[in-house]
């Protein structure tokens, strides 16, 4: 062996030593274990600010944001679980956890519950706790809640007799029928009632309020020309039928200019738009706009709404799951919660979280408090969002009488049993 | 004795070639012939969500994701939208390419290279931008397009929330963005024309006119043919259009074909059903292309 070759070798075995000296060091327990943390929007963006406390209280877990657009979030979940390449811990809007829960990809998170210190299941509003439970499994933890509520101009209500929002449907359509003539005779164009014929929401929350019963046979059907939903829809058709709703999508492209101009009166939406309204709605009306729960088909008030919201859950992939439960305790915690709402506006889980002065005294939350006590869960079927994005064609239809209400349903059910198809199949061969 | 040495080296000729393209032809097998073949026997199967968490529960269908297909009014409406928007958009597109090429190309013509950048300009602006600038000129009160309508007293007109009126509008913006790539290529088509062809016509008596449909238009055939097919083929994968601007509404009016693909597989995962759509596809155009390859090869006689 030459000099050059036995160097060679020396430098060589001090170069492996030194590898595997750092692969000691690595394995060592002083670098902090990082998450992979997926967030959408807005909420990707701004949660940012609340994570160097959690680390401040947890030296030894990092969390590496990601932000996801709220636009491709669903594809690139979808993608990324075919892909391997899931998240720790993700936000997940509540009406994808079933479809999440059948490609098992998320993790139950009961036992992580039932030993936790910080949360109390039952501080969470009831009807969003339930949509996180699916086939009696805990697959996710509300991180902030929504549900929809009116927007309505006082002055215009004033202007046709009523200093409060009304209670029932009916005398909604009353409302209507005066705003509607107190404006004709001045030569105002006026839609009272803002029901957007691009949203499945108004639909469905009229279907919860005259019963439910969307699905039949175990959820493996359609049952929208079933008695219940049939009157919800006769209600709807209504309005447009009326003129009390624009029966198109175009003409209102600025919700706050149209509410400024009075052009509509009274939209049903959620809590982004307090903040919003704020902004937007012409400053000399800041004082006439306000909040109130939404009537009802009955006398009870107030009328069902919509438990909507995000939730974080766990993905079974992960190896960090330990970590990821303390990166969501931290997160649905009262204080926490409070301290998200001031930075997004998006409403506490918890009902603890109200007491506090930032929301008791904002006289536009008061409302979304109240209905949040009377919401109920959805049907919990992977192929629900699919269901609900074919409703609105089939609002568009009637509103704009394309299709009689009878012609609209029955067709609508028949679409919806071929995209229970599957459903049926798994269900059927599950019994056996 | 020389044949075999000829043979010889003809092997050794096949066997070098093959190993040149041996990289390009593993490219293309990996990147194309195997995704087009895994996602053909995806067509015959139902693979959708429930599949991606459980590969057992994938059925074998046969042709029946085929027959759904058109046992699917939705279909139908697509099938006739992307019609309607080869058939008209097309020819119109086909029709302003030629129309600027004459123009920009014409002896009398100014600021030639001026003109061709200002219609080429179109063609490389991102489709998603001039998608929000063009909804604003189709807003219904307060667009540019309806103010400019109203001086000569024309109701304002719901451009693209009128389901009558959403194909032609979704024409009008495709036109306008795509035109200046055929332009282009029919510039150089009228450029190969040979001058002498003119002179020899004028010299017989021909007007501009005449010199048009008797040198122009026969001499361009083949350019033209050219561009009329891959205007079909690319007008038949419309897709992005309608996407961003109206979602394929209002009441499906604007849904292609590619956008009702891409909704039932990307958005809804039934990943089997979307194939068979694109393999639909994909033999109506192989249909209209092999129909503009007869015309091509007549024409050539």
């Amino acid at each position: 062996m030459t000099r050059a070759a036995i160097q060679y070798l020396r430098l060589f075995t001090l170069f492996l030593l030194a590898m595997l000296s750092g692969v000691r060091c690595r394995a060592s327990s002083d670098t902090p274990e990082t998450i992979k943390f997926w967030a959408m929007g807005n909420e990707g963006e701004m949660v940012r600010q609340l994570i160097p406390e959690f680390e401040r209280l947890n030296p030894k877990i990092h969390v590496n944001v990601q932000q996801i657009p709220w636009t491709a979030a669903h594809e690139k979940l979808l993608t990324a679980f075919a892909g391997e390449s899931t998240p720790d811990v993700c936000q997940l809007g509540n009406t994808w956890l079933p479809e999440f829960s059948v490609l098992h990809s998320i993790e139950p998170l009961d036992r992580f519950a039932a030993h936790s210190s910080g949360i109390r299941l039952n501080d969470f509003f009831e009807g969003v706790l339930k949509t996180n439970i699916i086939d009696s499994a805990l697959v996710g933890i509300p991180w902030y809640v929504d549900t929809r509520v009116v927007f309505y101009r006082r002055d215009l209500l004033a202007e046709a007799g009523y200093t409060t929002f009304p209670a029932t449907w009916n005398e909604v359509l009353r409302l209507c029928d005066l705003m509607q003539r107190n404006a004709r005779a001045k030569h105002i164009p006026r839609y009272p009632l803002f029901l957007p014929t691009g949203e499945w929401v108004p639909a469905i929350i009229l279907g919860m309020q005259s019963g439910g019963n969307f699905l039949r046979d175990g959820n493996t059907r359609g049952n929208f020309s079933g008695p219940q939903f049939h009157r919800a829809f006769d209600l709807l058709a209504q309005f447009y039928q009326k003129e009390y709703s624009p029966a198109g999508m175009q003409l209102i492209t600025n919700v706050y200019n149209s509410f400024s101009d009075g052009l509509i009166t009274m939209y049903i939406t959620g809590p982004w738009n307090i903040g919003e309204f704020t902004r937007r709605i012409s400053p000399n009306l800041q004082s006439q706009w306000m909040t109130a729960p939404l009537p009802s088909m009955d006398s009870t008030s107030p009328g069902i709404s919509l438990p909507l919201g995000t939730s974080l859950s766990i993905f079974r992939r992960s190896s960090h799951k330990e970590a990821g439960w303390k990166l969501i305790e931290f997160l649905t915690s009262r204080d926490q919660s409070v301290a998200f709402y001031k930075i997004t506006g998006n409403l506490p889980p918890r009902k603890s979280a109200w007491n506090d002065s930032s929301l008791s005294q904002n006289k536009y939350i008061q409302a979304f408090y109240k209905q949040l006590q009377r919401v109920d869960p959805l049907p919990q079927v992977a192929e629900w969002e699919q269901i609900v994005i074919k409703l609105q064609l089939y609002v568009e239809y009637v509103a704009t009488q394309t299709m009689t209400v009878d012609e609209a349903l029955h067709k609508f059910d028949g679409d919806v049993d071929q995209m229970l198809e599957k459903r049926r199949w798994l269900v059927e061969k599950n019994k056996h | 004795m020389s044949s075999r040495v000829r043979k010889v080296r003809h092997d050794n000729h096949t066997a070098a070639a093959w190993l040149f393209l041996a990289p390009a032809m593993t490219a293309i097998a990996v990147f194309f012939i195997v995704p087009v073949l895994s996602a053909l026997i995806m067509s015959l199967t139902d693979f959708d969500v429930y599949a991606l968490g459980d590969l057992s529960v994938v059925r074998f269908m046969g042709f029946h994701n085929y027959v759904r297909i058109f046992e699917t009014p939705l279909f139908w409406t697509a099938l006739k939208n992307t019609f309607y928007f080869v058939l008209v958009g097309g020819p119109l597109s086909v029709a302003a390419s030629l129309g600027t090429a004459l123009m920009v190309n014409s002896k009398l013509a100014r600021f030639k290279s001026f003109f061709r950048t200002v219609y080429f300009l179109p063609v490389v602006t991102s489709l998603v931008a001039v998608a929000v600038v063009w909804r604003y000129l189709y807003h219904p009160a307060h667009g540019l397009l309806n103010l400019f309508l109203s001086w000569f007293g024309v109701a304002p007109i719901d451009w693209l929330g009128n389901p009558a009126i959403a194909m032609p509008a979704i024409i009008v913006l495709a036109v306008w963005k795509n035109f200046g790539y055929n332009m282009l290529i029919f510039i150089a088509g009228l450029q190969n024309i040979p001058d002498d062809l003119y002179e020899a016509a004028r010299i017989d008596g021909a007007g501009a006119w005449r010199q048009f449909i008797d040198i122009t238009i026969p001499t361009l055939a083949p350019t033209t043919v050219f561009v009329v097919m891959i205007t079909i083929i690319g007008y038949f994968q419309l897709f992005a259009e309608p996407y961003v601007m109206t979602e394929g509404g209002p009441m499906n009016a604007t849904t292609s074909i590619v956008l009702m693909m891409y909704e039932q597989g990307f958005r809804w995962w039934n990943m089997g059903f979307a194939a068979a759509i694109a393999f639909v596809l994909f033999v109506l155009i192989l249909f209209f292309s092999i129909v503009q390859m007869l015309i091509q090869r007549r024409l050539q006689r």
